[in-house]
C-alpha cells in the first residue's frame, strides 16, 4: 500500500520536515528579495506536495494511509508513526495553503529580520504538520510542544502590540499548563496498555501508538479520568470557554501570520475528533461529560458572539467570534452522530478560510492604518472597494451564509445536535443571529456611511499580493459552500468510521479479546478494525 | 424541458458572473444588456416551462447535482416544477424583467450602475432558487440569498448613514426568522430523514398534530421575517432606502412574498395544525390593519407604499392562515402587478423630482407628468379594490373566504383594512398629483416626464393590473384556481369551500362600497376640503402623533433588545477582562511573586527528584533565566514539577498500577 499510494517515496516525511529544511537553508541566505522567494518557494512546494497528497488520498475510506514508521525509542513503546486518514488529511492541506499566504501576507508587512521571520514561520509549518501526521502520541506531544517554539518568537518580535511579550509569554504559559495534564493523560493512556499487555503476556508491554491503543479494553472510569486530563490540553489550547483569555491577548499583539494560524487551525478541537472521542469512547458518551462539553460550548457560542458584539477592535471582535465557532465546533463533536461528527470536521477546515481570511483582511486594514479600531475607520468602502468586498464574501462565510462553507458546516453541526439532543441545537441556532448581528454591524460602521475624518487622503486599495489573497480564500468558501462534495467524500469514511466506534464502545476486557498481533504491523491500518 | 428547467436560473448567473467581475471593463450599455437580457431568457424559459406543465399537467424534478451528503442524509441540488412553481417563476422572471428594463433608465448615470445591475441579478439567482427548489435547503439559499442581495441594494447608496443602517437592520431581522426556519428544516429532518418536499408531503400524515404544530409555527418564524408580519414588520419601511426599482422588484412584488409562497408550499403540514393555521391567520389579520392605520399618515411616498406592502401581505397571511390557499397566490401575484407598478410610477414621480420624496412637497403633478399619473391611478385603483381592476378580485376573493368560514373578526378587520387602503391609496394619489403645487421652484423648473424606457414596462404592468385579475374569474372556478388545484388540494379531503354565486355578488358589492367609501373621505379631505385633514390631525395629536411616530415600535425594540444586549456584551466583555482573565493572572502573579515556594520546588523537587541538572547547572540556569525577561524558564520548572507531582498523585489514586511507576522505567 505505501508503495502504491506514493511512489515508494515517504511523502509525509518529506510533506513534515521540508518546510524545517527550508526554513534552515534560509538563514543561510543575506539577501532580503531571495530570502523571501526562498520561503515563498518552499511554502509553494509544500503546498504542491500537499496537493499531491490529497490527490492521492482514497476517498470514503476510514483507512490510515500514506503509513510510515520507524522504532524510535522501542523500550517505551514510542514510535515514529505518521498517517493521514480522513479527518487529518484536510488539515495538512489547510496549514499548507494558509503558509503560503502568509508567505505572502508577510513579503512587505515583515520589516525587521525577515530571515529570522520566515524561518520561524517555515518551523511553525512542520510541528502543525507534526501534529496532523503523528499517529504516536509522545510524536505528536513533541510536535505539539515544539510548536510554541516558533509561535513565541513569531509573537515576541513580530508582534504589533505594546504588550506583545505579555501576550506570548501568556499564550506559551497558558499551553504548557495545560499539556502538563494532557501528558499525564498521554501516559495514563500508556500503562492502561501497559497492565493489559502484561496481564496478556504481549511484548512489548508499552505503546503510545494510537492504532494499537484503540484494540485494547480501557475501564470506564479510568476513560472520564483520561478524558478530562486531556481535555485541560486540548481546551486550553482550542480555546474553549473559560481558558480563552490567552486568545484575544495574542491575536491583538501578535503578528498577523501567526494570528491567521491560531485562529485558522483549530488544533485543540482536532485533538478531540482524533483521540479523544474514539479511544475513549465511554467517556466521550458519559452523560456528565455530554452535559458539561455541551454546556461550555453554548455558553461559548453566545457569550463569544456578544461579546464580539461591542468591540470596537477588529481582531479583537474575530478573537470572540472565534471563540462562538469554535462552541459550534464543540456542539457537533458532542453531538456523536454522524453529521455532528462530519459538520465539526468541516468547520474546522471552514474556519481556516473564513475566520483566518478575516484575520488577513484585518492585516489589509491593518497596513493602511496601523490599526484595527473602528476609530480608524469609517466609510472606507468608498476608498478601498475590493477590500470592502471581500471583507463582505469572507465576512458572510464567517456567519454561515448558504452558498458559503460556512454554511455547509453550520448545518450539519445543528442538525447534527438537534438530532441528538434537539434543546442544545436549539439554543446553538441562536448563534446564527448573534453572528450576523456582530459581523454587520461592525461592517457598517467600518465600511459604510460617510468617509470618517482624518481619511482624506489616498489610501491604496488591495495590491497584487492581496488580491491573491483575498481571491484564493473567496474561491475555496465558494467552492466548499457550493460542491463540497470532494471534501465531504474525503472525510466521510472516517467519520463512518468513527461513529461505527463509538456505537461499539471500546473494546470489552477478557478472554476472548484478541490481542493486536504486533509483530505484524501492517502499513494499512483500520480505525476500529473496520476493513474497507 | 429538464434543460430548460435548469436554464432559468442559469442565466442570470452567468450574467452576474459577468458583470461583477469584468463589468468595469466594458460599457454601461453591455451590462445592462447582459442584465435584462439574461432575465429575458429565463423568462422565455419560464413560459416554455409554464406551458409544458399546463399541457402535461406533471410535476417534474429535476436534480443538478448532489449538494451535502454523508450517513443518512443527502440533499440535492434539485428543481421541482409544479403549478405553483410556475405562478411564481413567471411572476418573477416577467415582473423581473420590466423591472431591469425600467431600472436601466431610472440607473442611469448612476455611479455603481454595473454593481447594481450585478446585484439584481444576483437577486434574480437566489429568488429564483428559492421557488424552484425541490427541497427545504435548496429554498434555504435561496431564502438567505435574497436576503444577502436585499442587504446589498438597500445599502445600494452606502455613503449614507440611514441606508447602512437600514441594511443591517433589515438582515439582522431577517436572521431572526430564518434562525426560526433552520429549527422547521432541523424538525423536518428528524421527523422524516428527508428534505424533499415530496416525500416530506407523502409521509405527512404519520406528524402528530404536535409536531406538525412544532414545524408550521417554526416556518412561520421564518415567514414573518421574510414577509415582514408582525412582530418583525419593522426593517422594510426602511428597506426604503434603496433606489426605488429594488423596492418595486425586492420589497414589493418578489422578495417579501416568499413566506406567503413557503406556507402554501407547505400547506399539508399547515393543514395539520389548527393551532398554527389561527396564528398564521391572525399575525396576518392585525398585520393588514395594523400598518394600514400607520400608512395613513406617512409623508414619503414610498414608506407610504412600504405600509401598504406590509398590509397587503398581511391579507395574504390571512388567506393562508383560513385555508385559502389559491385566494394567497392570486393575491400575491396581483400585488405583484400593482404593487410594482405604483412603486415604478413613484419611482417615476421622484426620478422627475430629482429626488424628492415628500408628498407634501408636490401636489399638482397631473399636468406635468401625465402619463405618470395615469399609470399611478391605475395602480391605485387597482390596490384599492375598484371593479374591475386586479385587486378587486384577489382581495375580494380573501375576505369572501374570512366570512364565509365564519371568521367574522378577521372579515372585519380585512373590511376596515381595505377602507383604509382605499382611503391612504387615493390621499397619496391626490396630495401628488392633483391640487396646487407645492413644489419648491428649483426643483418645479427640472419636472420631466420619464424616457420610454421608463414608462414602457409601466404599461405594460398597468395592463395586468387591470386585466390581470381576470385568471381568476369567475370567482373560485377561474382558470388560476384550476390550474392551482393540483398543488392546494394535495392532502386534503374535498375541494376549498365554495362560495354561493349569491353571497359572492353580495360580499363583492360590500367590498366596492368599502373601497368607494375610502376614496370618497380621501376625495373630501385631499381634494375638496384640504384644511379638513389638518384639523383632524390637530383634534386628535395624539393618535396622529402615535401613528406618525409608527407606535414607536422601533424605539420599544431598541429600549427592549437591541440597548439591552450591547450593554449585556459590555459587562460580559468587563467580566472577561477582569474576572475571568483576573483569575489567571491572578494565578500566575501568586507563582511568581511566590518565589520562596516556586525556587524551593524548583531547587528541591525538580532538579533533586530528576537529577538531571547539578547545582552548577542551577547557578548557570539561573543566571540564564536572568536574561529572560518574561521567565518562561522559570513557569516550566513548575510545571514539570508539577507533571510528576501530578502523576504521582493520580498513580496513588489508580492503586492497582502503582507497581508500574515511572522508576520501573
Amino acid at each position: 500500500m505505501l508503495e502504491e499510494l506514493t511512489f515508494g517515496f515517504p511523502i509525509l516525511s518529506m510533506l513534515l520536515f521540508f518546510p524545517l529544511v527550508g526554513g534552515l537553508i534560509l538563514c543561510l541566505l543575506d539577501d532580503d528579495d531571495l530570502i523571501k522567494n526562498a520561503a515563498l518557494a518552499v511554502a509553494g512546494l509544500e503546498l504542491v506536495l500537499a496537493i499531491v497528497v490529497l490527490l492521492r488520498f482514497i476517498p470514503d475510506s476510514a483507512a490510515m494511509q500514506f503509513s510510515e514508521q520507524l522504532a524510535w525509542i522501542p523500550p517505551l513503546g514510542i514510535s515514529y508513526h505518521l498517517a493521514l486518514d480522513g479527518i487529518s488529511v484536510l488539515f495538512v492541506g489547510l496549514t499548507a495553503f494558509l503558509t503560503v499566504l502568509i508567505v505572502l501576507y508577510s513579503w512587505d508587512t515583515v520589516r525587521h529580520q525577515s530571515k529570522l521571520y520566515f524561518a520561524a514561520l517555515l518551523a511553525l509549518e512542520t510541528t502543525i504538520i507534526g501534529v496532523f501526521v503523528s499517529i504516536d502520541l509522545i510524536l505528536f506531544f513533541v510536535f505539539w510542544e515544539l510548536m510554541l517554539i516558533p509561535s513565541y518568537f513569531l509573537i515576541k518580535l513580530w508582534g504589533g502590540g505594546a504588550e506583545r511579550q505579555y501576550a506570548a509569554l501568556k499564550y506559551v504559559l497558558y499551553t504548557l499548563l495545560g499539556s502538563v495534564f494532557m501528558l499525564v493523560g498521554i501516559v495514563l493512556l500508556d500503562l492502561n496498555y501497559h497492565e493489559w499487555a502484561v496481564t496478556h503476556h504481549i511484548e512489548p508491554s508499552y505503546t503510545f501508538d494510537f492504532l494499537q491503543l484503540l484494540m485494547i479494553p480501557i475501564p470506564p472510569d479510568r476513560q472520564i479520568l483520561i478524558f478530562w486530563l486531556i481535555f485541560m490540553g486540548l481546551a486550553f489550547k482550542a480555546p474553549l470557554f473559560p481558558f480563552h483569555t490567552w486568545l484575544p491577548d495574542a491575536l491583538m499583539e501578535g503578528p498577523i501570520g501567526m494570528a491567521v494560524i491560531l485562529a485558522g487551525i483549530k488544533l485543540g478541537t482536532y485533538g478531540f475528533i482524533r483521540f479523544s472521542l474514539p479511544l475513549l469512547p465511554e467517556a466521550s458518551q458519559d452523560g456528565g461529560v455530554v452535559t458539561v462539553m455541551m454546556t461550555l460550548a453554548l455558553i461559548a457560542i453566545i457569550y463569544g458572539a456578544i461579546v464580539a458584539l461591542i468591540q470596537p477592535d477588529f481582531r479583537r471582535l474575530l478573537a470572540f467570534s472565534s471563540i462562538s465557532h469554535l462552541g459550534f465546533v464543540v456542539v457537533g463533536l458532542f453531538a456523536l452522530n454522524f453529521q455532528g461528527l462530519q459538520g465539526s470536521l468541516l468547520t474546522m477546515i471552514n474556519l481556516g478560510f473564513s475566520t483566518a481570511g478575516l484575520f488577513f483582511l484585518a492585516g489589509f486594514l491593518y497596513t493602511r492604518r496601523q490599526s484595527t479600531h473602528l476609530s480608524s475607520f469609517g466609510g472606507l468602502a468608498k476608498k478601498v472597494p475590493l477590500l470592502a468586498t471581500f471583507l463582505l464574501i469572507i465576512g458572510m462565510a464567517s456567519i454561515g451564509l448558504p452558498g458559503t462553507n460556512g454554511f455547509v458546516g453550520e448545518f450539519l453541526i445543528l442538525l447534527g445536535a438537534f438530532e441528538s439532543y434537539w434543546l442544545y441545537g436549539a439554543i446553538a441556532v441562536t448563534g446564527v443571529i448573534f453572528g450576523a448581528a456582530y459581523f454587520l454591524w461592525y461592517y457598517e460602521r467600518a465600511m459604510l456611511g460617510p468617509l470618517a475624518q482624518g481619511l482624506s487622503h489616498a489610501i491604496a486599495d488591495l495590491n497584487g499580493r492581496e488580491l491573491v489573497i483575498a481571491v484564493s480564500l473567496s474561491v475555496m468558501v465558494f467552492w466548499i459552500g457550493l460542491y463540497p462534495s470532494p471534501f465531504l467524500r474525503i472525510m466521510n469514511g472516517s467519520v463512518q468510521a468513527l461513529v461505527e466506534r463509538l456505537d461499539r464502545g471500546s473494546p470489552v476486557a477478557g478472554p476472548g479479546v484478541h490481542p493486536p498481533v504486533l509483530a505484524h504491523r501492517a502499513h494499512q491500518h483500520v480505525l476500529g478494525g473496520r476493513a474497507q | 424541458m429538464d434543460l430548460l428547467v435548469l436554464l432559468i436560473p442559469v442565466f442570470p448567473l452567468v450574467a452576474v458572473l459577468l458583470n461583477g467581475l469584468l463589468g468595469r471593463r466594458y460599457s454601461h450599455d453591455l451590462a445592462h444588456r447582459l442584465a435584462w437580457g439574461s432575465v429575458g431568457l429565463s423568462f422565455l424559459c419560464a413560459v416554455g416551462v409554464f406551458v409544458e406543465t399546463l399541457r402535461t399537467g406533471v410535476a417534474r424534478e429535476v436534480v443538478a447535482y448532489r449538494w451535502i451528503f454523508g450517513g443518512d442524509l443527502t440533499i440535492n441540488l434539485a428543481f421541482l416544477v409544479d403549478p405553483l412553481t410556475c405562478i411564481m417563476l413567471l411572476v418573477v422572471t416577467g415582473v423581473g424583467f420590466l423591472i431591469h428594463l425600467y431600472s436601466v433608465g431610472y440607473m442611469h448615470g448612476e455611479e455603481g450602475f454595473t454593481r447594481f445591475f450585478t446585484y439584481m441579478n444576483l437577486f434574480m439567482v437566489s429568488m429564483l432558487l428559492l421557488v424552484m427548489g425541490n427541497n427545504y435547503l435548496v429554498l434555504f439559499i435561496g431564502w438567505e440569498g435574497v436576503g444577502l442581495c436585499s442587504y446589498l441594494l438597500i445599502g445600494y447608496y452606502y455613503d449614507k448613514v440611514s441606508a447602512a443602517k437600514a441594511a443591517t437592520k433589515a438582515f439582522v431581522v431577517n436572521r431572526i426568522g430564518d434562525a426560526g426556519f433552520l429549527l422547521a428544516i432541523f424538525l423536518v429532518f428528524v421527523n422524516f430523514k428527508t428534505l424533499d418536499y415530496t416525500q416530506v408531503f407523502a409521509q405527512a400524515g404519520q406528524l402528530s398534530t404536535g409536531m406538525a404544530t412544532a414545524i408550521a409555527l417554526c416556518l412561520l418564524v421564518g415567514a414573518v421575517g421574510k414577509s415582514a408580519q408582525i412582530p418583525l414588520y419593522t426593517w422594510l419601511p426602511d428597506a426604503m432606502e434603496g433606489p426605488t426599482p429594488v423596492s418595486a422588484l425586492i420589497h414589493a412584488a418578489t422578495m417579501v412574498t416568499a413566506g406567503v409562497y413557503m406556507i402554501v408550499r407547505n400547506h399539508v403540514l399547515y393543514d395539520m395544525a389548527p393551532v398554527a393555521m389561527t396564528t398564521v391567520a391572525w399575525v396576518g389579520g392585525l398585520t393588514a390593519l395594523f400598518a394600514a392605520t400607520i400608512g395613513l399618515v406617512q409623508t414619503d411616498i414610498k414608506r407610504v407604499l412600504a405600509y401598504s406592502t406590509v398590509s397587503q401581505l398581511g391579507y395574504m397571511f390571512l388567506a393562508c392562515g383560513i385555508g385559502a390557499y389559491t385566494a394567497a397566490i392570486f393575491h400575491l401575484m396581483t400585488h405583484a402587478f400593482f404593487k410594482a407598478l405604483l412603486f415604478l410610477s413613484a419611482g417615476s414621480v421622484i426620478h422627475a423630482l430629482s429626488g424628492e420624496q415628500d408628498i407634501m412637497k408636490m401636489g399638482g403633478l397631473k399636468a406635468k407628468i401625465p402619463w405618470t399619473h395615469a399609470l399611478f391611478l391605475v395602480g391605485t385603483l387597482a390596490i384599492a379594490g375598484i371593479f374591475p381592476f386586479a385587486g378587486f378580485w384577489s382581495k375580494d376573493e380573501i375576505m369572501a373566504h374570512a366570512f364565509v368560514h365564519g371568521q367574522y373578526v378577521l372579515y372585519a378587520m380585512a373590511a376596515i383594512g381595505a377602507f383604509l387602503t382605499a382611503f391612504y391609496m387615493f390621499r397619496l394619489t391626490y396630495l401628488t398629483f392633483y391640487g396646487a403645487s407645492r413644489l419648491d421652484p428649483h426643483t418645479a423648473e427640472h419636472v420631466h416626464e420619464s424616457p420610454p424606457i421608463m414608462i414602457g414596462p409601466l404599461a405594460v404592468l398597468a395592463v395586468l393590473s387591470l386585466l390581470g385579475g381576470f385568471a381568476g374569474v369567475p370567482p373560485e372556478a377561474g382558470w388560476f384556481h384550476q390550474f392551482l388545484h393540483a398543488v392546494t388540494a394535495v392532502g386534503r379531503g374535498g375541494e376549498e369551500h365554495g362560495v354561493g354565486f349569491g353571497l359572492v355578488a353580495t360580499l363583492m358589492m360590500v367590498a366596492t362600497a368599502i373601497a368607494l367609501l375610502g376614496w370618497g373621505l380621501a376625495h373630501y379631505l385631499y381634494s375638496v376640503r384640504t384644511e379638513k385633514a389638518a384639523q383632524w390631525a390637530a383634534r386628535l395629536p395624539r393618535v396622529y402623533a402615535t401613528l406618525l411616530n409608527k407606535y414607536h415600535v422601533d424605539e420599544l425594540y431598541d429600549a427592549l433588545i437591541v440597548e439591552p444586549t450591547k450593554r449585556l456584551g459590555l459587562a460580559w466583555d468587563w467580566f472577561d477582562r477582569t474576572v475571568i482573565d483576573g483569575v489567571v493572572v491572578g494565578v500566575g502573579r501568586m507563582t511568581h511573586s511566590g518565589s520562596a515556594l516556586s525556587t524551593w520546588i524548583e531547587k528541591y523537587v525538580v532538579y533533586a527528584a530528576l537529577n538531571v541538572v547539578g547545582y552548577a547547572n542551577h547557578q548557570a540556569a539561573r543566571s540564564w533565566r536572568k536574561l529572560q525577561t518574561g521567565q518562561v524558564h522559570h513557569y516550566v520548572a513548575i510545571l514539570v514539577a508539577g507533571f510528576f507531582i501530578l502523576v504521582h498523585l493520580i498513580l496513588a489514586w489508580w492503586g492497582g498500577a502503582s507497581g508500574i511507576g515511572i522508576a520501573a522505567r
